[in-house]
């Protein structure tokens, strides 16, 4: 593209992307100058974004890496006892401190020149300091302590560690608001297991696969497997709620009254013929103490936790350029899961993920849209179910949280 | 040390299992599998971590079954095929007359408008066991792929 995306939503202020949260300009998901203005405003901004879980630091010196939407960060478990994150990156020559997904040290060395930092991430000793045999060295009024990788404000919630370089960041809980931080407390509320990463690569803008999680409209159209087993259906009850300043949302859905159900008579997504000769893997326990068969949860701009039955899994994006993307799936389990739930989990996984009985179609559907507007610069889509605003609602026929997402990314973008 | 018959026969049955997801005759795949059978898709990492979960996870023939038929009548995906490169099997003596195997794969995806990738490399650890007609089949197939990464989507099975 030619013009700046601030130009454009500058020129079309009046017009091409009009006040309200209806219309959303196609050329969002394909700009480059966008993308790098949502490096700035948003994963360098004032988000917060998931780093990793709690539990995969359990002693010190334990390190995770992970990215921060462009930034690569590193998160330990200091001498303190507390959690503190880093960008991946020697204060020297910009090279990655640590180089795997995961592990142990005391201190952390820079492969290139053997800067050493600490746990924290401050800048320890530069190896030849003061020269070889007085000669060459840093000069004498290097200060060690105003070099270093950027550091990043950490807070962790409900075994989840979430990081942010902003100091105008309002904390997590008033972040994401009381309303979903119960229903994230819901569920995440003893202490966790990881049973399984996988990641998938998805040929999309970030955007539209945080928009596809929040659009509970699409999920018993697009996903055959849902509807015909009634494990949603907009006529269930359940609802979506989205928080004031758009941030986070909680979608639900109630399990299924008994008796047939025409809601979906005639369309594609309806087949009631279609019987599983095995449905063990559908058998579940309502194990959080209400009748909520299904929850999705996110917090913007890239955190996802999932409940489809017993079926939990933590899902973070990290944007990889303007058409492409990274979804990093983590599958959970409680540490005091007992065999038969444990079981339940793993069966229960193939209704999600990449290969997910249920929700295969959303690896696939942001591409869709991704090459549907490859020339549609000027046009728009549309979010008008259920009216235009970004509120909590009780049926999940709205695009309310869709909007919400809008409202919370035009908040930090300034547009 | 397996005999060259049993070498012969079970790299016969990996063909035929490769054959019949690349030929997209992919109701004839459950019955590469005993009726209680294991299996499972996973990464390399996730095995050395001891991470149970696949991203799929079928511990009985029917659930093969039903996951062949929500390809065929619930999920929509586009359209795509699979070319299985397969290595010469590996054979251990296991329990009771089993025969552990381990093969590597290469699988290359074509999709519809005719790019193709390396989709999934990786290996089989297999635990086979004859069937009362004589026939090898798997109690156990674990397709354990090298890289975490499964682009886009796995709708086909490995």
């Amino acid at each position: 593209m030619d013009q700046s995306a601030r130009d454009l939503a500058n020129d079309r202020s009046m017009g091409h992307w009009p006040e309200g949260l209806t219309r959303v300009p196609y050329w969002v998901y394909r700009d480059p100058d966008v993308a790098r203005d949502e490096q700035a405003r948003l994963f360098e901004g004032p988000a917060w974004h998931f780093l990793c879980l709690d539990i995969d630091l359990p002693d010190i010196g334990d390190y995770r890496t992970t990215m921060v939407g462009a930034m690569p960060v590193v998160v330990s478990r200091a001498e303190d006892g507390g959690i503190a994150a880093f960008e991946n990156r020697c204060a020297h020559r910009g090279a990655l401190i640590c180089l795997d997904d995961a592990g142990k040290g005391k201190d952390f060395h820079c492969i290139y020149h053997a800067w050493r930092y600490d746990l924290r991430g401050n800048l320890k000793s530069i190896a030849f300091r003061h020269g070889v045999n007085g000669k060459g060295g840093m000069p004498e009024n290097f200060d060690m302590a105003a070099h270093g990788p950027r550091k990043l404000r950490v807070t962790v919630v409900c075994g989840l560690v979430f990081g942010t370089l902003s100091e105008e960041a309002p904390d997590f809980e008033t972040y994401v608001g009381p309303e979903v931080m119960a229903r994230l407390r819901r569920v995440l509320h003893k202490k966790l297991e990881v049973i399984g990463r996988f990641t998938q690569p998805l040929p999309c803008n970030w955007k539209l696969y945080m928009e596809n999680v929040r659009d509970t409209y699409h999920a018993s159209l697009l996903h055959t497997f849902f509807t015909t087993f009634r494990i949603t259906r907009l006529s269930q009850g359940g609802g979506v709620m989205v928080g004031a300043n758009g941030v986070a949302h909680a979608s639900t859905t109630l399990a299924a009254p008994p008796g047939p159900d025409d809601t979906y008579a005639g369309m594609r997504s309806d087949n009631q013929g279609f019987q599983l000769e095995d449905p063990s893997f559908m058998a579940s326990v309502a194990e959080f103490g209400d009748n909520i068969q299904l929850q999705i949860l996110s917090i913007f701009p890239g955190f996802i936790l999932q409940q489809i039955h017993n079926a939990l899994a933590i899902r973070q994006i990290v944007p990889r350029g303007v058409d492409k993307m990274d979804l990093n799936w983590t599958y959970i389990g409680f540490a005091d899961d007992t065999p038969e739930l444990r079981n339940m989990r793993l069966k229960q996984g193939n209704l999600a993920g990449p290969a997910g009985l249920v929700s295969m179609e959303d690896g696939a559907v942001g591409g869709f849209v991704q090459r549907g507007i490859a020339a549609a610069n000027e046009e728009d889509s549309i979010l008008e179910m259920g009216g235009a605003s970004a509120e909590t609602s009780e049926t999940r026929a709205t695009e309310a949280s869709v909007r919400g997402f809008w409202k919370a990314w035009r908040a930090h973008m300034d547009i | 040390m397996t005999d060259v018959v049993t070498l012969f026969e079970i790299s016969a049955l990996n063909a035929e299992y490769a054959a019949a997801i690349d030929a997209d005759r992919l109701e004839d795949w459950p019955d590469f599998f005993h009726p209680d059978c294991l299996y499972k898709i996973t990464t390399a990492d996730n095995v050395a971590k001891g991470y149970q979960a696949g991203i799929v996870y079928a511990d009985t023939q029917a659930m093969l079954r039903d996951r062949v038929a929500a390809l065929r009548q619930a999920n929509i995906y586009e359209r795509q095929r699979y070319r299985h490169i397969l290595g010469l099997p590996r054979l251990t003596e296991g329990p009771e007359g089993a025969i552990l195997s381990d093969t590597s794969f290469l699988v290359v995806r074509t999709m519809r408008e005719g790019q193709m990738d390396v989709f999934a490399v990786g290996a089989y650890r297999d635990i086979l066991r004859r069937d009362p007609s004589g026939a090898w089949r798997f109690v156990e197939r674990i397709a354990i792929c090298d890289s975490p990464r499964f682009d886009t989507l796995l709708a086909i099975p490995l």
